[in-house]
């Protein structure tokens, strides 16, 4: 069975212990999370987890089924890269003194969209978003050219592109079935 | 008027329906258990002599009444006794409430005196693990907790109630709770799923049913019969699905997987549509997935949309309430005769009967066998008795040769396979029947994993017959050691104590039987009042369960 890269998008009730309740269903797979982004989702009091992994397209869906029954997830699906829009961040500190004495910077920044986040006598924090190989490949060569001092990614986040994010309408037709109160 | 998150917990349980609770005290949960002692007319609470004893109990109190099994518990060694029972719970889809104890919330995460993570530990074997650490949340909690227990795919919850939350007062207000909009139980039947199934079923020439515990969950018991009958399918039982249908129902052909019936299991692989109702195509019952019932189209009724196509990959699955498909399906399909394809399963039978059941069941000479025990005492009880088993060769045997009339007649531990379930197990099964007949098998392994619950039958007077099949072994390891590993009986052999001694220790009468001639008797003399009792059965040592599909094995390769 082909592995390829997954990316699972989960809504929950933004309680204790969900990420546990995430978590444990990789475990018991045996599964390794690659990245995993957790914030508020645009509805108030929803969390989205955005988690990526390499497993086969029989194991992803199993996964996801066994997420979404947990009780406090709302809505769990998964993706391939090609249904979505996606991005990390990254940010990398160097030396100043080491990236004046490369010269040439200008054509570094301009080449790789970087944006300057600190400067100071000692370091500067360079920020750079983009996909993994793209935030990898910038990490490559500032090593080799100047020595990264910290580097730090972030998870995937990701957006379908092919609809909108329905959970308001979900949630609608989930109030919808809500039976009147009994007392 | 304000009351104690204790006493709030008490008033929100009776607002449940909750009449029993299997517990056992200690320090974390004592303002608990001392709100409850000024209801005691209300709520009987069976004190256990262990806490996996308490869960088990409520497991079997569950499964024969259907009702929610409630334990309390202490904190710390106190809630991690429970896990074995949660577990079993959860594989066995059993709708339970485990309440215990936790230090006061100020002490949380301190390692103080009896505090562990009980909400971390019971997150991946519960339906839902909450920690109520304010008097004010108990009502919603408990409201909750009922509901997600009992509804859709039952399981068991954990509420994890902090000392400080029990001591503490509140306003109470109680609310059932029938709606959490993150949870869907109720899926909506899909007229497209079912018209799907209805062609299959129309178009087949050798159907067959497979039938799980999701039939009794349901309710389903009489819409199957209705559905089988009007396409005349032949069906056969897993396990937990065993007293679904009555022994004697025609269209059943018996029990399914490792050590089913021959026919069943031969036919799996050559019907040529399965129907798969309330059940989840367990590794006992499929043996290799590679080549299950590949020639078939399957359709798959389960309310737990993570079981399709879990092990199995199904053609038609319906993802619904087991009851309300079937009732959909009946409505939907012609009526057929499939006398031929039913005819075809005879042979199989005779054979199984010619080659095993007849020397299990009837022998003639040498040592008792199990199976002959089981069929005595299921005649003796008319065939109407709670069958509750423990693990092993004792649990195949009794399924294989236990005859049920009605529903919610089997408490066994089927996906966990628990040793040691048994004895605490038919304690609640009792408890949830008090009018019925409820027989324990058990072996002798098993039986002394949990026999400190005889001082529970001694203080509670529980009526249980309790057989021990007792053959010094390990019985089912040491069968699979006589099988695969060379005769290698590795630790499998047991001394004995004098359980009929042990028992008269408890006040709890019971006899020893060893020769043929004297079981009957025995037997009449167990059933003949409604008191506790003790039989002991020395059967042959090395005794098998046969037939026996290898683990791993295609269903079609029976061991004789």
């Amino acid at each position: 069975m082909e592995e390829k890269l997954y990316t699972i998008t989960v809504f929950s009730e933004h309680s204790v212990g969900i990420l546990n309740q995430v978590s444990i269903i990789f475990t018991r797979r045996g599964l390794n999370i690659e990245t995993l982004s957790v914030s508020p989702s645009a509805l108030s009091g929803i969390h989205k987890f955005t988690i990526t992994l390499f497993c086969s397209r029989e194991m992803v869906e199993k996964v996801v089924k066994q997420i979404d029954r947990r009780v406090d997830i709302l809505k769990a699906y998964y993706n391939t890269d090609e249904e979505l829009v996606h991005q990390e961040i990254a940010l990398y500190k160097v030396a100043t003194d080491k990236l004046i004495a490369l010269g040439g910077i200008e054509e570094l920044i301009r080449r790789y969209h970087i944006r300057i986040l600190e400067l100071n006598e000692s370091s500067v924090v360079f920020q750079k978003a983009g996909h993994y190989n793209e935030t990898q490949e910038l990490f490559e060569e500032l090593k080799e050219q100047v020595g990264v001092l910290q580097f730090i990614r972030s998870g995937r986040v990701a957006i379908t592109k092919s609809k909108v994010e329905r959970l308001s309408d979900m949630l609608a037709a989930i109030e919808a079935k809500r039976k009147p109160d009994t007392d | 008027m304000k009351l104690t998150g204790s006493e709030a917990l008490i008033q929100a349980l009776k607002q449940e329906g909750v009449d029993t609770i299997f517990g056992y005290p200690g320090g974390a949960i004592m303002p608990v258990f001392d709100a409850l002692y000024d209801h005691s007319r209300d709520i009987k609470h069976i004190l256990m002599r262990h806490e996996q004893g308490a869960t088990h109990a409520a497991q079997g109190y569950a499964r024969v009444s259907g009702k929610v099994g409630v334990c309390f518990v202490t904190s710390g060694p106190g809630a991690t006794n429970t896990i074995t029972g949660i577990g079993d719970a959860l594989m066995d889809s059993t709708p339970m409430v485990v309440i215990t104890g936790q230090v006061g919330a100020a002490l949380l995460g301190s390692d103080a005196f009896q505090e562990i993570d009980v909400v971390g530990i019971t997150q991946p074997i519960t339906k839902w693990a909450y920690q109520i650490r304010r008097a004010e949340d108990v009502a919603w909690a408990v409201a909750r907790a009922f509901y997600i227990a009992r509804s859709g795919r039952p399981g068991p919850v954990v509420l994890d109630f902090t000392k400080n939350a029990q001591i503490e007062t509140t306003e109470f207000h109680y609310q059932a709770c029938n709606f959490i909009r993150s949870y869907n139980p109720f899926p909506e039947l899909q007229s497209e799923q079912v018209e799907k199934a209805v062609r299959l079923i129309d178009r087949a020439e050798r159907p067959f049913a497979l039938v799980g515990q999701g039939v009794v969950l349901s309710g389903a018991e009489e819409a199957l019969r209705n559905f089988l009958e009007k396409a005349d399918i032949p069906a056969a039982a897993t396990l937990l699905g065993l007293s679904a249908m009555p022994s004697d129902f025609p269209l059943n052909r018996g029990f399914l997987g490792m050590h089913g019936n021959v026919a069943p299991n031969l036919k799996t692989n050559e019907c040529d549509l399965l129907i798969a109702i309330g059940m989840r195509f367990d590794d006992r019952v499929t043996g290799d997935l590679n080549s299950y019932a590949r020639q078939a189209r399957i359709i798959h009724i389960d309310i737990d949309p993570s079981e399709i196509n879990k092990n199995v990959k199904v053609h038609a699955p319906i993802w619904a309430d087991a009851r309300e498909a079937l009732e959909a399906l009946t409505q939907g399909i012609r009526p057929a005769k499939h006398s031929e394809w039913i005819a075809s399963f005879e042979p199989h039978d005779r054979k199984e009967f010619e080659k095993v059941i007849e020397k299990e069941i009837h022998p003639e000479e040498g040592p008792i066998t199990m199976g002959e025990v089981v069929r005595l005492v299921s005649e003796a009880t008319e065939h109407d008795a709670v069958l509750v088993n423990d693990v092993g060769q004792n649990q195949m045997i009794s399924a294989r040769y236990f005859r049920f009339k009605r529903t919610r007649s089997i408490v066994t531990s089927g996906g966990l396979g628990t040793m040691g379930f048994g004895l605490p197990a038919a304690i609640g099964a009792k408890t949830g029947a008090p009018e019925r007949r409820v027989c324990l098998f058990c072996g002798d392994g098993g039986f002394q994993m949990t026999l400190q619950e005889l001082g529970t039958i001694m203080q509670e007077g529980t009526g249980l017959k309790m057989i021990i099949l007792n053959n010094q072994f390990l019985g089912m390891v040491r069968q699979w050691q006589e099988l695969f590993f060379d005769e290698r009986y590795s630790f499998t052999h047991m001394q004995n104590p004098d359980f009929v001694a042990i028992a008269k220790a408890y006040g709890i009468e019971g006899c020893e039987v060893s020769l043929r001639e004297e079981l009957p008797q025995a037997i009449d003399r167990m059933l003949a009042d409604d008191k506790p009792y003790l039989l002991v059965v020395n059967v042959e040592q090395k005794g098998m369960v046969l037939p026996m599909v290898p683990a791993g094995s295609c269903v079609t390769n029976i061991l004789f």
